[in-house]
């Protein structure tokens, strides 16, 4: 006969579930809740106003730009592979389509096709590298980006270019209370989670990044695979730079490397829960990533923390986040 | 034997490629119709002839107000009303920084800090550091003006295109003070800054075609492209020197690095001679002076700013030089002009601050010799408490 | 002034020419490349035959070699170490604002600015073996957190000053016959390069590295203690980017960019002479002329007036040749 009371049970079975569910994949979810509960005092003492809407929407439209990145590099880290030249992207987006847009509404669809195509010549030329030539993702990411960033230069060397108005609203407006940049942050995530989840191009990508031998004996087109994911990420850092423009309300060239997208998109993805080696984790995942990390920005703001201070503690998060991925790891192996 | 010829192959290809396609550096001048110069820098997109001749006029014009307290003096600087923006103390200050990125910023700061402390009426100074990225300026410039804690936000823009959205929001909200770099809008109450780029370019230029020979080759370094103050240096210096006669034989960017400017420098000597140096941001100076004494060659006229590494070996050496500054003064005029908006007394819309310019004549003013090598001479800050203990840490 | 070999050639001195090109091209690529460059840049200017010319070339290097020997161990035993660009500012940093100019801090700066180094490898070693984390997480997120501690430190840019004693390293040299001058970063290099190369290449030690590169699995079964061999190595890579930075600082001085980059500049350069990232391939001293050779490249380019920009992709374009003509080579020969 237990001494533990109905009521003790209960919330015995209530924590015990918590934690599993925790430990189960959910990890970064659990931290993130926690964090926000942390946060919430804390801001409040110091201020400011946690739970209000601005603060809210602050916090989410920190997370726009580098949330559009990293969950292209969500699927291409899932493929074993990773993407150093988002940044550039991100850069050369700004560049070319505020200049072919020049201000004008009627030339949006224009500038927005021009760089899409760009971005997807990239990633195809990334992922064919690293197939055809079989260069390490590392190296032939890295030489895009330098490639890229050379390009960028010789073609421009200050802010270019003009956003009109309308798109501009991309930036700041809001449909009702929501901002129009997190309805795109959630078409995005959306349309990526549906790939990753419900389509064979997402099953294949865990197999070809989980082991990509055993992948292509079961019929899987990994270069194929590759390749798309690459494409994709491209596609994704595209998407983010357009969103960094209607903002910016130019082109900036620097604001790609300034951002550090390429390696802060890495580590949002590591955080949540993805292996850098591949075929585990996921852009749900992800995404609780970046919204951790801007949830960290907006209370070390508040709580006028040095921005020196923040970028240490990001690198200790980062630490932290994978070696508990990895504890975890090892308990469930057993 | 195969790979070896191959590894040859590539590079030869290479080397080949790049000569083939290899630009001369060095200046296009056009002749005018009598013969003489007409720079190219003349048709650059970053030239603009009317603010380039108000910013040399007011180079020349003496500044309203006292020499010793030169944050405070004004150059056809005419006031506004700003009474709409009066309240009452304390007052909360909000500062969206640019960044820290450099010593001239470290050092500006740390004035701007010390100055809201001769300020009781200041109950609260808020700075916020955008790392120099525009994004994350935009999003403190809006996270500032949203707090509803600022009674006047004082901007340090790290981009002038990028922020102006950012800066037009706030406006709408508080009163806005913009110094440093400026926005492509004039909702600001104040807009705070020297004379200028051009004014700075203009007199390391002339310095340069008064003390070298007509014809002479000058080595260019410049910092970073795109970035507006340092191209209207480099704009001005160009149409002074290559009207003036000289020869520009090659215009480099050191990315701010002194380890590149030194290897550039070296690679120039190897060339040939180099009779002057020119640098848009005179925080790599010393590095391009180093390079001369490694190389065992005696220094050329160079100009350089008002970092004190540089007035030191500008001292101890003996050289033909010229600082032109820009003046990390400007820091405490900021808040001074934020002060004077919320209390509703007359406030300059541009606050046009004075652009000494060190020669070997006043050099012994501004060097000081204990003083650290990345301490900013004309920092205004020689006259506040806790100095110099708190500019040496 | 150069006499080609080839001109006054008798079909015997052909065939030692031959065969000199052909036993270069064994030891690598890399030091083909690194030789037709060099000749290259005297052809341009002869100058740069002069034996001070020539020596002044390696001491601007210098940082850049010290730093791709240390990252050479790490990539060969199967890491990666991002970290080592912010520990180079770091070391530059501390110098200056710890010693504020004084000549006498000298003395214990120095031992004590490695140890740093060597102790910040060390913790990057146990963060990989003890928590499981990738070197890739580890490394970057000790980058952020070096960057933000050291900056936080000095408050935002460099402080204070470099004695002129602590830049001797660096900057002077030995006036000696034959060759002029003999700067003390080159006999620096020299002597890395000479330790890294037996240590890794003659020693138990280094064909443990090797091993544990190849496929750790298999290491530790025969007996490879391969924790042991990673912290060893990661601590290695955090000394050399320490002495990295001695030699920079002493070089050039003070700037606020100093060290920004490097990671990157080091990890191309090994790869470039002929390491595979992965692990288990590659040559120090192939990997100290691979730095070697991006400084001449860099050079050359500047010879040739080029501009910036195009510096920049070709830069990255050659990276991406070198890994994967490496893999081209290695498929071919097995």
């Amino acid at each position: 006969m237990t001494v533990i009371s109905g009521a003790e049970r209960r919330t015995a079975g209530w924590s015990e579930a918590l934690r599993r569910w925790a430990d189960g994949g959910n990890l970064i979810y659990a931290v993130l809740g926690v964090a926000l509960i942390i946060a919430w005092p804390l801001v409040d003492v110091a201020g400011g106003d946690f739970m209000s809407g601005d603060s809210i929407r602050s916090i989410l439209l920190r997370s726009i730009s580098l949330g559009i990145v990293a969950m292209g590099q969500t699927l291409v880290i899932l493929a074993g592979s990773l993407d150093l030249s988002v940044a550039y992207v991100i850069s050369i987006t700004t560049v070319v389509a505020a200049s072919t847009i020049d201000g004008q509404a009627s030339r949006l669809p224009l500038g927005i096709g021009l760089v899409l195509a760009i971005g997807a010549v990239v990633g195809l030329l990334n992922g064919l590298i690293i197939t055809k030539t079989k260069t390490n993702p590392f190296i032939a990411t890295l030489g895009m980006a330098l490639v890229l960033q050379g390009i960028l230069r010789s073609g421009v060397s200050a802010a270019k270019g003009e956003v009109p108005s309308s798109f501009q609203a991309l930036g700041y407006k809001s449909l009702g209370p929501v901002p129009l940049a997190v309805l795109l942050l959630v078409v995005v995530f959306a349309v990526v989670y549906f790939l990753q989840r419900y389509t064979a191009f997402g099953a294949h990508l865990y197999a070809v990044g989980g082991d990509v031998q055993t992948a292509r004996l079961s019929g899987v087109r990994s270069d194929r695979v590759i390749v798309t994911a690459h494409v994709l990420c491209s596609l994704a850092a595209v998407a983010a730079g357009l969103f960094v423009m209607a903002r910016l309300g130019t082109g900036d060239p620097r604001v790609g490397p300034d951002g550090a997208y390429d390696l802060d998109s890495i580590a949002a993805v590591v955080v949540g829960g993805t292996a850098l080696s591949g075929g585990r984790g996921g852009v749900a995942g992800t995404l609780a990533g970046v919204l951790l990390l801007s949830v960290l920005d907006s209370v070390f703001n508040s709580l006028q923390v040095s921005s020196f201070i923040q970028q240490a503690v990001r690198g200790g998060v980062l630490i932290v986040a994978v070696a508990a991925y990895a504890i975890r790891k090892r308990r469930a192996e057993g | 034997m195969r790979q070896g010829i191959k590894a040859a192959a590539l590079a030869g290809i290479g080397a080949l490629l790049l000569a083939g396609c290899g630009s001369t550096a060095g200046s296009n001048e056009a002749k005018a119709g009598d013969g003489t110069v007409v720079s190219e820098g003349r048709s650059s997109k970053w030239f603009d002839q009317a603010e380039y001749d108000r910013q040399l006029k007011t180079a020349e014009t003496a500044p309203e107000g006292s020499a010793d307290q030169p944050w405070l003096q004004r150059v056809n600087s005419p006031t506004e009303d700003t009474s709409q923006y009066k309240k009452d103390g304390p007052y909360n200050l909000c500062v969206s920084n640019a960044g820290v990125g450099n010593p001239w910023r470290v050092v500006g700061l740390n004035t701007m800090e010390h100055e809201a402390k001769l300020h009781p009426e200041i109950g609260k100074l808020n700075v916020v550091d955008a790392q120099s990225k525009d994004e994350k300026q935009i999003a403190d410039v809006n996270d500032l003006v949203n707090s509803g804690n600022c009674d006047a936000l004082i901007v340090s823009p790290n981009t002038t295109a990028a922020l102006t959205p950012a800066v037009e929001q706030a406006c709408q909200k508080l009163p806005v003070i913009v110094f440093d770099r400026g926005v492509n809008t004039d909702c600001p109450v104040s807009f705070v800054h020297t004379a200028g780029g051009y004014a700075f370019g203009d007199a390391a230029g002339r310095f340069l075609v008064d003390n070298v020979k007509k014809g002479g080759n000058i080595l260019v370094l410049r910092a970073l492209p795109g970035v507006d103050i340092f191209e209207t240096r480099y704009v001005a210096g160009q149409i002074a020197m290559e009207e003036g006669g000289l020869n520009i034989v090659g215009t480099e960017f050191t990315n701010y690095d002194a380890a590149k400017t030194k290897s550039i420098v070296s690679d120039y000597l190897q060339r040939g001679p180099i009779d002057g140096v020119f640098l848009d941001a005179g925080g790599t100076a010393v590095a391009a002076i180093e390079a001369f004494e490694d190389a065992g060659v005696p220094v050329p006229p160079i100009t350089g700013e008002d970092q004190n590494d540089f007035l030191q070996a500008w001292h101890d050496n003996d050289l033909t030089a010229v600082a032109p500054t820009y003046p990390a003064f400007q820091w405490r005029t900021a808040i001074l002009a934020a002060l004077q908006v919320l209390k509703g007394e007359p406030t300059a819309k541009e606050w046009v601050l004075p652009q000494p310019v060190i020669t070997k004549d006043n050099l012994s003013d501004y060097y000081t010799p204990d003083m650290p090598p990345l301490f900013y001479a004309l920092c205004g800050c020689q006259d506040m408490p806790g100095f110099p203990g708190d500019w040496k840490k | 002034m150069i006499t080609a070999p080839v001109e006054q050639a008798t079909p015997a001195r052909r065939a030692q020419a031959g065969n000199a090109l052909q036993r270069l091209a064994r030891v690598g690529p890399v030091v083909t490349v690194l030789v037709i460059l060099y000749i290259l840049c005297g052809l341009k200017n002869p100058m740069f035959f002069e034996p001070t010319v020539a020596m002044g070339l390696i001491k601007r290097a210098a940082p850049l070699m010290v730093l791709a020997a240390g990252q050479a161990l790490v990539i060969i035993v199967g890491g990666l170490d991002l970290s080592v660009g912010a520990l180079v500012t770091m070391t530059v940093v501390l110098a200056a604002g710890v010693s504020n100019g004084d000549p006498t801090a000298t003395w214990w700066l120095l031992p004590g600015l490695l140890l740093l180094g060597a102790f910040v490898g060390l913790v990057n070693g146990l963060i990989v073996t003890r928590l499981k984390v990738p070197s890739f997480i580890a490394t970057l997120g000790m980058m952020g957190i070096l960057g933000g501690v050291v900056f936080q430190w000095s408050g935002g840019a460099p402080r204070g000053a470099l004695a002129e004693n602590f830049r001797t390293l660096g900057r002077s040299w030995i006036d000696v016959p034959v060759l002029g001058q003999l700067p003390y970063s080159v006999l620096v290099v020299l002597v890395v390069t000479v330790v890294g190369w037996w240590w890794l290449h003659r020693s138990d030690f280094g064909q443990q590295v090797f091993a544990v590169g190849g496929n750790a699995d298999t290491a530790e079964l025969s007996g490879v203690p391969v924790s042991r061999v990673r912290v060893a190595v990661f601590t290695v890579s955090g000394l050399c980017a320490a002495l990295a930075g001695i030699l920079l600082g002493g070089f050039a001085g003070v700037s606020a960019q100093v060290g920004s980059g490097m990671e990157f500049e080091a990890i191309s350069a090994v790869v470039v002479g002929g390491a595979v990232i992965g692990g288990g391939r590659g040559s120090l001293p192939l990997a100290v002329a691979g730095a070697l050779t991006l400084e001449l490249l860099f050079t050359l380019l500047n010879l040739f007036s080029f501009p910036e920009p195009i510096r920049v992709t070709v830069q990255g374009v050659i990276i991406i040749a070198a890994v994967a003509y490496g893999g081209f080579r290695r498929r071919r020969t097995g």
